[in-house]
């Protein structure tokens, strides 16, 4: 099992790797550098050359992605091409607001999701299941920014129980930041629970029409003991992967969901830094939602290992 | 296993089949007839708008509906009935002319991928989970801010980054088919390669990549109108229902009208093609459940 856990880390870095080249080149790619966006239209000639050279960008571009690479290893992201501000220190206190949205919404939402998964499946196709059921396929296919904002008419403008757009500054306390969360957290927990709850249900139905629970069904074990014992301990565990999948899709909904309520955080960093081509951001952002989506698909993968015995004999099985 | 290389007339019988199939579904019907109805207005809404578009009046602003303006009138005194009418022209053309691109060439190396294996399917599937990593919509975000967002920019860009989920998708497909009895079978027959391909293995893909680009369909709706939401999309004049959410959601608290309108032209399209979607699997006999939102 160390093996192939061993082997999901490595492949895990391997991908890390590519997807750190691949910003590199896409940034590349794109016309214009940092240079060309601070200086806007006295972008020619000497100043140009003169402020290419003071940072750096008329190195040759393996140059300047080693000494981008070598940097963020140490934790040096470098600056802002316009400010003189860390990098590292910006998108550190953007990241721990969009953690704390997120975080509250997954710790809310994941036994949310279970739960109402469970119930769902076990009274199929009774009105308990279809308004349920419904009201999840209508949260996840509509868009974030569209259930956000029916959330904001509804509870902000027309009932005004809760506070709309968020308004404090990106460093301020976790205290003064809580209680303005809570309309995007209810955002991300509605559309999170909707994706695993339908999983949850999915799985926890295939496993009751079971043959192994229709036998325990036959020999008269109680109908609890067959849900407690018998199926949730099989039908969870397949739900795994899918919740790390959903929360790493969750990674671009929140950038939206971000700038709806004006909640400063990752995403809304990234567009904003997208607009003023802070290419440095933007790689920074990047890697992180990179390193988050991996993460997350690792920790599933081992967690599903240790669930599921049977899988840890299938070597080096691909999904 | 039948369809690839029987006569035109019996594929089309097979597709009026599957079309009842779907429509004698409820969640099918609904679907269906949600997106029919919204090509047919994408299509014929010049003709029958009431108003232009962008006629702009001070005396009209945020005017709550009336006989003379159904769905009332925005910020800038536009008519919502004619935007929202309009507000899916762009966007739909966009995304129906990205997603079989989409899932052409996605199939396509899919289909390679799956049956070369190898150190060229190791190394692809390297590169997928890194394009995979990171949200989809940034990409095209960055690629709309930094070259605009028309159509030229944008069907390209969606149907790249909405390609390389379908590579992992006709993968797996390929996989779960190559290992059957019947492959085998053609196999022992003797038949070539290329045969197999086109006569086994096409086939039983096939139907899974037509569920796939219905809900790539969906999910670049998702992004486009995401876009102009964020407004790095389609821009001002032109009607677009992300636009005017954007527009109206200031104003919401007293001008419901003029956001709620988009949103339902907007959900309406996306929950239609999603129960499509679903009543096409259903109908193919592929299981959804478990797919996973990537």
């Amino acid at each position: 099992m160390l093996r192939l856990i061993v082997r999901r880390l490595l492949l895990g870095l391997v991908t890390i790797g590519l997807v750190v080249v691949l910003i590199f080149v896409a940034v590349e790619a794109l016309p214009g550098d940092a240079c060309t966006a601070f200086l806007e239209r006295e972008a020619q000639g000497q100043l140009l050359e003169n402020c290419r050279k003071e940072r750096g960008l008329d190195r040759p571009a393996v140059a300047r992605f080693a000494g981008w690479l070598g940097g963020a290893l140490l934790g040096d992201f470098g600056r802002t091409a316009s400010g003189e501000l860390s990098i590292a220190e910006i998108v550190g206190t953007r990241a721990r607001n969009s953690l704390l949205l997120a975080g509250v919404a997954t710790l809310m939402g994941i036994p949310l999701a279970i739960f109402l998964g469970v119930v769902t499946a076990l009274r199929r196709d009774r009105w308990a299941d279809v308004s349920i059921s419904s009201l999840a396929i209508l949260a996840m296919t509509v868009p974030e920014f569209v259930t956000a904002t029916v959330l904001l008419l509804v509870f902000s403008a027309w009932l005004g129980w809760l506070p709309g757009v968020v308004l404090v500054s990106a460093n301020a306390p976790l205290s003064a930041l809580l209680p303005q969360i809570i309309l995007p957290v209810i955002t991300v927990t509605l559309v999170l629970t909707a994706h695993i709850l339908r999983m949850v249900r999915s799985s926890v139905i295939e496993v009751m029409s079971s043959d192994y629970v229709q036998m325990a069904r036959l020999k008269g074990v109680p109908y609890w003991q067959i849900v407690f014992r018998h199926v949730l301990p099989n039908a969870l565990p397949p739900a795994i992967n899918v919740v790390a999948l959903t929360i790493a899709w969750l990674l671009g909904g929140l950038v939206v969901i971000e700038i709806v309520f004006n909640y400063p955080g990752l995403g809304r960093l990234m567009i904003e830094a997208i607009t003023q081509r802070e290419l440095a951001i933007v790689q920074t952002v990047a890697l992180i939602l990179a390193l988050v989506y991996v993460g997350v698909n690792l920790m599933a993968d081992v967690l599903t290992l240790v669930f599921n015995p049977r899988l840890r004999t299938m070597h080096g099985r691909e999904r | 296993m039948t369809a690839a290389s029987v006569p035109a007339g019996r594929s089309l019988f097979r597709a009026a089949e599957l079309i009842g199939d779907i429509l004698s579904r409820p969640s099918g019907a609904i679907g269906l007839t949600l997106v029919a109805l919204h090509l047919l207005i994408a299509l014929a809404a010049p003709l029958i708008v009431p108003y232009d578009y962008k006629a702009i009046s001070s005396l009209l602003m945020l005017k709550p509906p009336s006989t003379a303006h159904w769905l009332g009138t925005d910020h800038i005194g536009r008519d919502v009935l004619t935007r929202t009418l309009l507000g899916g022209r762009e966007a739909l053309l966009v995304t129906t002319i990205a997603t079989p691109i989409a899932v052409l060439w996605g199939g396509f190396l899919g289909i390679l991928f799956g049956l070369s294996g190898g150190w060229l399917d190791d190394m692809a599937m390297r590169l997928v989970d890194a394009v995979l990593s990171l949200p989809k919509i940034l990409f095209v975000l960055t690629a709309a801010a930094v070259l605009g967002a028309e159509p030229i920019v944008l069907v390209p860009m969606l149907a790249f980054f909405y390609g390389v989920p379908v590579i992992r998708v006709a993968r797996a497909a390929t996989h779960d088919v190559v290992a059957r009895d019947f492959v085998t079978a053609s196999r022992a027959r003797g038949h070539s390669r290329f045969d197999i391909i086109m006569r086994e293995i096409l086939p039983n893909v096939r139907d899974v990549l037509l569920v796939e680009g219905a809900m790539r369909w969906s999910w670049m709706l998702l992004t486009f109108s995401s876009l102009s939401f964020l407004g790095f999309g389609v821009s001002p004049p032109t009607p677009d229902w992300g636009l005017m959410i954007k527009d109206a959601s200031p104003v919401m608290s007293f001008a419901w009208w003029a956001v709620l309108a988009p949103i339902a032209a907007l959900s309406t399209l996306i929950v239609g093609i999603n129960l499509s979607a679903d009543a096409l699997a259903k109908a193919l006999g592929i299981d959804r459940a478990q797919k996973a939102p990537v």
